[in-house]
């Protein structure tokens, strides 16, 4: 395989502000490879947000960070937030679910691209200029001379993400983070926002990454999948191989609690009760086995590592689904909701 | 569906808005029925009017014509204590749990609320109620019901919400949105909860949400909703192996595909994606609303506006040149739509 992009190691991220310290990341491994689509699912708290952020460096002074985070050979990890943001927009650039909330409502949108395309390289504001309008073409905003004199408000939301991609793509960088960047999105927007991702992806030869509470969505457009719970990747596979072998229970449940097109109506959903630990206090062993069906006694006392089992396959549990032990793969869920 | 009479018939449905740009058409014309112990799907985007449809059957504001009739009386021409009367029958579920529980209340009050507000039965019988209706939602009346919103987690405040919805024992759910704001897990124990109600309660639903397949879990007939009009009504397995209207092909295209072994989409698939976005409710193009966006559009679709016809048993399109008749009639023309308008029972 080609060298790493970005390559991730036994992160750790501890937010001490106050009370118990909280454990939200914890010995996170990953690695980015160039024009490869990685994608990073779980639910809120899960610690995907806080794992990219610890290495863009966009946490807030209360995080304690360890661990390794190289881009392109630099350690990331460590540097001042003056020498982060060398790299910030030019070699990584992040993407987030609220548009409205990242941009100026009082600014054209044109000028806030340009903003972007300067802040970076010593062009003049005419050329500035020029680039902007050639970043929104290339984001598929039709007419974009003309949108670059509108105001935020003027846009709709596909179109203000639109806006937002053009302006983390105004340094061409190589890794681009899209957190949560089609949530707040409809269906068929959502579907465009995502192959105008893939296509610039192909286009510019970026690396992606996806954070997501959706798994399909994750899933379906990304290569590779990584699944975390309360602070841990708890499981890593190529993203076809996901739905067809899921080992880890927790990945098990989430792909049945998604409603699918498929099943037929008021069929109950297998679904698993309790919430995620609290991060201040968690249980000993595996995280997930107070909610775990598999959960056996060592599952309490000791917490299995994240271990490549298959090719290219790892994942952190003592008894995997479709791998004998109690209850057998595709077991049905009890069905009831507590 | 049944024979029984419709516990809620939605006829000619109209909401406008007038703001500074313009009327913005929010709701124009939509009809449909709700029967008893019934779940009515109701599928749409942002601005296709949903919203502002369920609030119109709950007279929240009331509509701007139309008529809402519930269980044989139309609530369009109730005022005042007859209109409450009806209206315990007919209760909501909103997106945001929080938004509609008032954060300085307990769980307890909170759910007691409605139940005073109609004056129901004594302080204890009360009591009592409030006890049944937390346990129905899976909640511990001793453990949860002192707490306060921001004590409970986002699962946990949507089952006040619906504990209020129902604690009297209302014959008809107007859920809208209700899971969207939950994590895939919680989502799937509140709507799991739904359906537990309505077989034990015999609850009827009225349930809008974007997202298809949700709705489809849910629901016995889909309604697709698109910039404030209907476009296809049936029932769920019909409209998503049969479907008829093309928004309706280009919702079901934009679902994430999941099934085993589907991994990355295929270039191919990704170009189905449909283009552009929804035209401004303002100022809404002549004739079928959809055919800015649509493949299929002709000269046709923009004169003339699609009347809603049931192309086969309780399955209606309000389409110009529908599906079905494009793989069964190669030309598609307005010949084959008289064709199959003679065909098609209603």
């Amino acid at each position: 395989m080609t060298e790493a992009l970005l390559q991730v190691e036994d992160l750790q991220v501890t937010f001490s502000g106050g009370g118990r310290p909280v454990r939200a990341v914890d010995g996170v491994s990953y690695s980015v490879y160039p024009g490869q689509t990685l994608a990073i699912v779980g639910e809120s708290g899960s610690g995907k947000t806080v794992s990219c952020r610890a290495v863009v460096g966009l946490l807030p002074p209360t995080a304690a960070i360890s661990g390794s985070a190289t881009f392109g050979g630099t350690q990331l990890i460590g540097l001042t937030d003056e020498q982060l943001r060398r790299h910030r927009g030019a070699d990584i650039a992040m993407v987030f679910q609220d548009p409205t909330r990242s941009l100026n409502p009082t600014m054209r949108v044109g000028p806030q691209i340009a903003e972007a395309v300067r802040a970076h390289r010593p062009v003049s504001k005419p050329r500035a200029r020029e680039q902007a309008i050639d970043l929104l073409r290339l984001v598929r905003i039709p007419l974009p001379e003309r949108r670059f004199e509108e105001y935020p408000h003027q846009l709709s939301g596909g179109m203000r993400q639109r806006v937002m991609i053009a302006i983390a793509l105004a340094c061409r960088p190589r890794l681009l983070i899209a957190d949560e960047a089609t949530t707040a999105l409809d269906v068929t927007t959502q579907a465009q926002i995502m192959e105008l991702l893939l296509e610039l992806q192909a286009e510019l030869g970026m690396a992606l990454m996806l954070i997501s509470h959706d798994l399909a969505l994750a899933a379906s457009y990304a290569d590779e999948v990584i699944v975390m719970y309360a602070g841990r990747i708890v499981e890593q596979a190529p993203a076809s191989r996901l739905f067809s072998r899921v080992r880890m229970p927790y990945t098990q449940a989430l792909l049945e609690a998604i409603p699918r097109l498929e099943h037929p109506a008021h069929a109950p959903l297998p679904v698993i009760g309790g919430r995620p630990p609290d991060l201040s206090a968690l249980p000993v062993g595996c995280s997930f086995a107070p909610r775990c069906r598999r959960a056996a006694d060592d599952c309490r006392t000791t917490e299995p590592p994240l271990t490549e089992h298959e090719p290219g396959h790892r994942w952190a549990c003592w008894h995997p689904v479709g791998q004998g032990g109690s209850g057998g793969p595709g077991q049905p869920g009890n069905g009831g909701e507590k | 569906m049944t024979a029984a009479e419709p516990l809620l018939s939605v006829r000619d449905l109209v909401h406008q808005f007038h703001t500074n740009a313009g009327v913005v058409q929010a709701v124009s014309g939509v009809s449909f029925d709700v029967y008893p112990r019934e779940t009515l799907g109701i599928v749409g985007e942002t601005g296709s009017g949903k919203s502002t449809l369920a609030r119109a059957v709950l007279q929240a504001p009331r509509p701007t014509s139309g008529s809402v009739i519930f269980r044989g009386t139309d609530l369009t021409t109730l005022h005042g204590t007859r209109l409450l009367q009806v209206r315990r029958h007919l209760q909501m579920v909103f997106q945001d749990p929080f938004g509609s529980l008032d954060p300085k209340w307990t769980v307890r009050h909170l759910v007691a609320e409605p139940l005073v507000a109609y004056r129901t039965g004594d302080r204890t019988a009360r009591r009592q109620r409030v006890d049944e209706v937390l346990e129905l939602v899976g909640l511990d009346p001793a453990v949860h019901g002192r707490r306060r919103p921001r004590e409970l987690s986002g699962g946990q405040a949507q089952r006040v919400a619906i504990a209020r919805a129902v604690a009297l024992s209302p014959a008809l759910l107007v859920c809208d949105e209700p899971v969207s704001s939950l994590d895939v897990l919680i989502q799937a124990q509140v709507l799991n909860l739904f359906e537990r109600l309505r077989t034990e309660l015999g609850l009827s639903y009225l349930f809008i949400a974007h997202d298809l397949a949700l709705v489809k879990q849910v629901s016995d007939r889909v309604a697709v909703m698109y910039l404030g009009k209907l476009c296809e009504v049936g029932p769920g397995e019909t409209v998503y192996r049969e479907l008829l209207h093309p928004y309706t092909r280009a919702l079901l295209d934009s679902v994430p595909d999941t099934t085993p072994g589907a991994g990355r989409a295929a270039p191919d698939q990704i170009s189905k994606v449909i283009s552009g976005e929804p035209p401004s409710p303002i100022d809404p193009p002549s004739g079928c609303r959809f055919r800015t966006r649509c493949p299929r559009a002709a000269e046709l679709c923009a004169a003339e506006e699609p009347p809603m016809r049931e192309l086969a048993s309780g399955h209606a399109v309000a389409c110009h040149f529908p599906l079905v008749e494009a793989a069964a009639k190669q030309e598609g023309g307005p010949a084959a739509r008289a064709t199959s308008r003679s065909d098609g029972k209603i």
